[in-house]
């Protein structure tokens, strides 16, 4: 077996390749979705498995769980075709085979050693726009993945080391902005290459033996980890069950149920119960799902190490032809939603097991919102991107205001960037008040954008959720605000008719949009927060007076400071 | 500089690095031709006191000092402990949350509680309407009355100081102008804070924060720095003070009452402008500088006598701070970082520490988790009768034991000299990951690089890590341990501006450009001007950044070209040749057809002052061999138990070779020399180690 100290080294060692390799497309990638907002992920996998063995820190959560699916269909490929050799790089983007959406190309490259594989690496990012109806690709309306973007079958990108440049042209000639696509592919290469020169060193300085000992030894000790947590769990069983709005098509709420069961060291996420496929884009893979569990695991239990080894105490039990578990050429382009939603269930499920490391469900919508035209001299502009929300109450205090997504680690642009680059001006870009779930500790709060167009005319599309189902709060902490989604016509301000889901809404010069994203759920009874805390909280204008009234059973007198009499009556507590 | 000194009477100049555990003072006795150095606990309740009794510990008469050159941690300590003036925002109508909504991010990858409090609560952060289009258009002009009145607001609620942050304010300053006349018609003191003033560059958040923890701290620090000169005036002090900014060049008081933001990692940069100096002297001009303190471990990156420099540094979570500093990796590994053995049977070491108090298990002052002392105490490499820093009589080396025994040993089945030999191993692994980050990261051959150790630890791990990331050998200065306050001394006056400008450079104005260059050169002569400090020579150094359309991260693009006679002589071919050599050194291959895009001119006008040689520092010639010995002692290198010879470094002669293993001690820090390894003495007092072969 390995001795402890080299492990320990090792460990950092090939943490550091994951993470320079994030580093290098960050820096070089064109569109903003990865070098901004870290939409992306590096990472190295088992040769045989595909599993994760080691992922960078910075890279986007949900891709952790994620990729080793995608390696594995790689892995799949070459054993069909039997013609894998050294230097090729596999380049693909099929969702269902691999986790996720259209929009995230991967890039695997086996790593030789000795003529053999000694294992792989993979870079994934996601393209600023590869086809389909809609600019940027979040489609709300689409019923197959051939209205999402255009989708790509593993295949060799690079064959022996020389570039097939034809692969490019058919990807370049595919997106509304082949400069973009360019860039960024040129950025995985190049991320790519990096990783491979790291790994060799490494290999070289400590041998392959070692190494491959080591990346072993890291996953049975995430496997450890997590079993000695699942078993500091109460045994039982615990159900949660949250709704998706709609699926964009049809005006029909839709179910996800979750049953975890706890027994000594293992777990088992059971989704009976939950809806049927929809006609919309908000179905996921069964990989997606695995995924996303995997990202709420992490989150509850921080220090476990980001490799497969996390989730081998757990089973799964995905219904067939559910929401949950898709297949060609069902839309997924919103798979962003659910996997949102599936991370809420687990924190609200085992927060009736273990109410000191949940927290209550953050803002849970990506809220992708695009505004496109040409521009006077005919050139075409895609303005795309996600917008922030509250984070929930948990154990040590309020819910962060304005967080970024769980399944990501997304920085938002700066709106002088966006209002530099596009024909559009910012009225607003604000805290939204009384939108953070009430509770001993308040869900952070929701922000407020509003958009103006400076060109002739332009289309606005928004792919989000939340505006009929509200983040919900843990341990009798309420929710969030809904999600609110406002546009203006010359007859006066309009509301999608599928609350966050809207297409093509046509915009004339001087007209707005205005987004208002969710706070996140409270944690712990409202009634039990500090009266003095809420009177700051109005003080501040994060909750109204008449809100603390209602939610918080606090009264204030005229100069904002709690009176007592008054709050004890309402609080019962006289 | 020698008729300065004989004209006035002042020979004495004073380079002071308050840190947080001690002052450390270097006094270059300029008509003497000698220097001295003196270390004195610092008093944090009033720094000055412990600045001035380290000075007066080697100067008896502060008429005679010319110069004090200062590196403070007044700055960094009030933003990291929040005690900043109180502070009020004045900002565009719906954009007061600017501040506090970030760049919507979260304290960590993993984990969902995180906390953020602003360092301007959101009822101190007013709107006023005005607004002004990216392309630098006033869609609406600001209304003086509500500027007037929203500062009056912010006085009633006892603001001290007043920063104007407006959306776009880099494109067109107008409205932030007029905002500012206005404030301070009813605004009783200095402390106003202009965002167009302090970093006209696109990017809101960062402006705003910049902005702000520039105002909070222009009270603190203007009250700190008055309090400082006085005192030194009173003493019968009549030259100059300047002070360190975190780009390592000084200023004067006056602008560091105005921009005391850029003082927010004062003393590090010292050290890394000290390290520089004292590499280049020695041949060594491309160094991985190492400080090793008790809770963090520092590394800077110096290519061809340079250090590179960061456009920005986060103080604290959302906390940004967007001026140019020097680049510094900080990771948790001091010599108080805690060793630990995870849940998942891991040897973890850091980043939690025991910082100096309590500190190690060594010193006996109630800890009792194992630090990376208290494993370099087990080894035998620090000596347990002789504690550097002279606060301690001496070390607790079975109490050290014992708590690695528990906590390390037992759980990994090992012995206790193996498992402190781990703690330092894993230790070391994670330096050598900061130093690769910095280096190989970078596109730095390590083999081209030295390492230079500072502080009072990072010389016990030099050999290690040169070994571990191959470097060439570790150049140990003569007195690590007050390196930064020598850095004071030696740092040269240095004026930086940013712009941003945000046009392809097919549709860039050339003579417009010109003319910026011109214009930032001579606001930067002229603050250089106003400092009243004389100079060997000056330079000024233009950088673009720039990109491909389409991308948002930039490169720097350094100009070659100067404003000498009035013109800057730049040209569109001399950019693009200059933007296609920074590009393919960074991402190694150009992107053919894509327009490119100049975002920032940066100016930066550097005032040399004297130099001092520092041979004034080496041994004196009378130094043996024999005079510096210590006898023996017992050592682990890891393998086995050896005697290492042990000399009092600062009696080694010129000339030295000190074969590993073996220990050179000296009051400020401790240097171990491993088998295999050779240390040499320089004609300055270095101590080079590397292999023997």
């Amino acid at each position: 077996m390995i001795d402890p100290v080299t492990l320990a080294v090792l460990n950092g060692r090939l943490e550091q390749i994951a993470d320079e390799m994030d580093a290098t497309l960050f820096r070089s990638a064109f569109n903003p979705i990865i070098a901004e907002a870290h939409d992306a992920s590096h990472g190295l996998y088992d040769p045989e498995t595909g599993d994760t063995l080691v992922q960078g820190k910075s890279g986007l959560p949900i891709f952790v769980g994620a990729m080793s699916f995608a390696v594995k269909a790689v892995i799949t490929k070459a054993a069909r075709d039997g013609d894998m050799e050294e230097g090729d790089v596999y380049i693909f983007n099929d969702p269902y085979d691999g986790g996720t959406h259209l929009s995230d190309f991967r890039l695997v490259r086996p790593v030789y050693r000795d003529g053999a594989v000694f294992c792989y690496l993979a870079s994934v990012g996601h393209y600023h726009d590869v086809g389909g109806n809609v600019p940027g690709n979040y489609n709300p309306v689409a019923t197959e993945s051939f209205q999402e973007g255009f989708m790509m079958p593993p295949v060799k990108l690079f064959e022996r080391g020389r570039l097939r440049q034809d692969i490019v042209d058919i990807m370049q000639a595919n997106s509304r902005l082949p400069g973009s696509l360019y860039g960024d592919l040129n950025g995985q290469i190049n991320a790519l290459d990096l990783g491979v020169a790291r790994l060799v060193e490494l290999l070289d300085e400590y041998g392959d033996g070692t190494v491959r000992d080591a990346m072993a030894e890291l996953k049975a000790r995430a496997a450890t980890l997590m079993r000695a947590h699942i078993a500091d769990l109460p045994d039982g069983v615990y159900g949660a069950e949250d709704w998706l709005d709609n699926d964009g098509i049809v005006d029909e709420p839709l179910k996800i149920a979750l049953t975890i069961r706890v027994e000594g060291e293992a777990m088992t996420l059971d989704f009976t119960g939950t809806s049927p496929a929809c006609l919309g884009p908000v179905n996921i893979s069964r990989s997606t799902t695995v995924a996303a569990c995997y990202v709420a695991m992490k989150h509850m239990f921080v220090e476990v190490p980001a490799n497969s080894g996390v989730l081998e105490p757990i089973d799964f039990s995905i219904p067939e032809d559910s929401v949950l578990s898709v297949t060609a050429p069902k839309p997924v382009g919103g798979y962003t939603e659910t996997i949102l939603r599936l991370i809420d269930l687990v924190f609200i499920a085992l927060a009736q097991a273990t109410p000191e490391r949940v927290n209550a469900a953050a803002y849970g919508t990506i809220n992708a919102l695009s505004l496109a035209g040409y521009r006077e001299d005919g050139r075409r502009w895609v303005m795309f991107s996600f917008f922030g929300g509250g984070h929930g109450g948990h154990p040590e205090g309020d819910g962060l205001n304005h967080g970024n997504a769980p399944i990501s680690t997304a920085t938002i642009p700066p709106l002088e960037i966006l209002e530099a680059a596009y024909p559009v001006m910012f009225r607003q870009w604000a805290l939204r008040a009384d939108s953070g779930g009430a509770g001993r500790h308040r869900g952070g709060l929701g922000a407020v954008y509003e958009i103006e167009l400076l060109e002739k005319q332009a289309n606005a599309f928004l792919f989000g959720e939340r505006g009929r189902f509200a983040p919900p709060g843990v341990l009798g902490g309420g929710t969030g605000a809904l999600n609110k989604f406002r546009y203006e016509q010359v007859d006066g301000e309009h509301a999608p008719p599928m609350a966050s889901k809207m297409v093509g809404i046509d915009l004339a010069r001087g007209q707005a949009v205005r987004l208002e994203s969710p706070g996140g759920g409270g944690y712990g009874p409202a009634l039990e927060r500090d009266p003095a805390r809420v009177a700051e909280d109005v003080r501040l204008g994060y909750v109204s007076a008449e809100a603390a009234r209602a939610a918080y059973g606090v009264a204030l007198d005229g100069a904002g400071a709690v009176d007592r009499v008054a709050t004890q009556a309402l609080r019962g507590t006289g | 500089m020698s008729a300065t000194t004989t004209d006035t009477g002042q020979r004495y100049v004073i380079g002071v690095d308050v840190g947080g555990t001690f002052t450390d003072v270097f006094v270059l006795d300029e008509a003497a031709g000698k220097a001295e150095i003196a270390k004195v606990p610092t008093t944090p309740a009033d720094q000055s006191e412990g600045f001035l009794e380290g000075i007066r510990a080697r100067v008896s008469d502060l008429g005679e000092v010319m110069t004090v050159v200062h590196g403070t941690t007044v700055a960094t300590n009030a933003l990291l402990e929040r005690k900043g003036a109180r502070t009020g925002v004045i900002t565009t109508s719906g954009f007061r949350d600017v501040l506090e909504m970030r760049r919507r991010d979260r304290p960590r990858t993993w984990g969902l509680w995180g906390t953020f409090d602003p360092i301007v609560p959101r009822d101190r952060r007013l709107e006023v309407a005005e607004r002004v289009l990216a392309d630098g258009t006033v869609r609406e002009a600001v209304d003086p009355d509500a500027v007037r009145a929203a500062a009056r607001e912010l006085l009633d609620m006892g603001c001290e100081a007043l920063s104007i942050v407006f959306i776009n304010a880099y494109a067109n300053a107008e409205n932030e102008q007029a905002a500012k006349q206005a404030a301070l018609e009813v605004w009783p003191n200095e402390h106003i804070t202009v965002s167009s003033e302090i970093l006209p560059e696109i990017r809101e958040f960062e402006r705003a924060s910049t902005a702000t923890l520039n105002a909070t701290l222009q009270p603190t620090v203007g009250r700190y720095l008055g309090a400082l000169e006085r005192a030194l005036r009173e003493d019968g002090f009549s030259g100059e003070v300047l002070i360190v900014q975190s780009n390592g060049g000084v200023m004067s008081v006056d602008t560091a009452r105005a921009r005391p933001v850029r003082t927010a990692l004062s003393g590090p940069a010292a050290g890394v402008i000290a390290a520089a100096y004292i590499g280049e002297a020695a041949g060594f001009p491309n160094l991985v500088t190492c400080d090793m303190g008790g809770t963090s471990f520092d590394v800077s990156l110096v290519a061809d006598g340079r250090a590179s420099l960061a456009p920005q540094t986060s103080i604290g979570f959302g906390m940004i701070v967007r001026s140019p500093m020097i680049e510094t990796i900080t990771i948790g590994a001091g010599g108080g970082s805690i060793a630990r053995v995870d849940a998942g049977g891991l040897l973890q070491v850091g980043p939690e520490s025991a910082g100096s108090d309590p500190g190690p298990v060594c010193y006996g002052l109630g800890n009792t988790r194992p630090t990376v002392t208290d494993a370099n105490v087990v080894l035998g490499r620090i000596n347990a009768e002789r504690p550097i820093g002279g606060r301690l009589d001496r070390l607790d080396v079975a109490g050290a034991e014992a708590a690695i025994r528990e906590t390390i040993a037992e759980p990994l089945g090992l012995d206790v000299i193996a498992a402190a030999d781990a703690i330092l191993r894993v230790a070391n692994a994670k330096m050598a990951s900061a130093i690769r980050l910095v280096s190989i990261e970078r596109g730095h051959d390590p083999k081209g690089f030295a390492a230079m150790p500072f502080g009072g630890g990072g010389a016990l791990h030099a050999g290690a890590l040169i070994r571990d990331v191959g470097l060439s050998r570790a150049v140990v200065p003569r007195f690590p341990g007050v390196t930064s306050a020598l850095g004071c001394v030696i740092a040269d006056m240095r004026h930086d501006h940013v712009h941003t400008i945000n046009r392809v450079l097919d549709d860039l104005d050339i003579e417009a450009l010109d003319a910026e260059m011109v214009e930032q050169a001579r606001e930067g002569h002229r603050v250089l001007d106003r400092a009243g400090v004389a100079f060997e020579s000056r330079t000024e150094e233009f950088e673009l950044d720039m990109l491909y359309l389409g991308q948002t991260h930039t490169v720097s693009v350094r100009l070659p070209v100067t404003t000498e006679g009035g013109a800057s002589g730049i040209s569109r071919e001399i950019i693009l040749t200059a933007f296609e050599d920074s590009y393919r050194a960074a991402y190694g291959r150009l992107l053919e057809g894509i327009a490119t895009r100049v975002m920032n001119l940066r100016t930066a006008v550097i005032g040399r002052r004297p130099r001092f040689d520092l041979a004034l520092l080496a041994p004196v010639g009378d130094a043996t061999m024999a005079a510096a010995a210590r006898g023996t002692r017992r050592v682990h290198t890891g393998v086995e138990w050896v005697a290492a010879a042990v000399h009092d470094r600062l009696a080694l002669p010129v000339g030295a070779l000190i074969p590993g293993p073996a220990i050179l001690e000296q009051p400020d820090a401790t240097i171990y020399i491993e088998p295999g390894l050779l240390g040499e003495v320089d004609g300055f007092g270095n101590v080079l180690i590397a292999e023997a072969s």
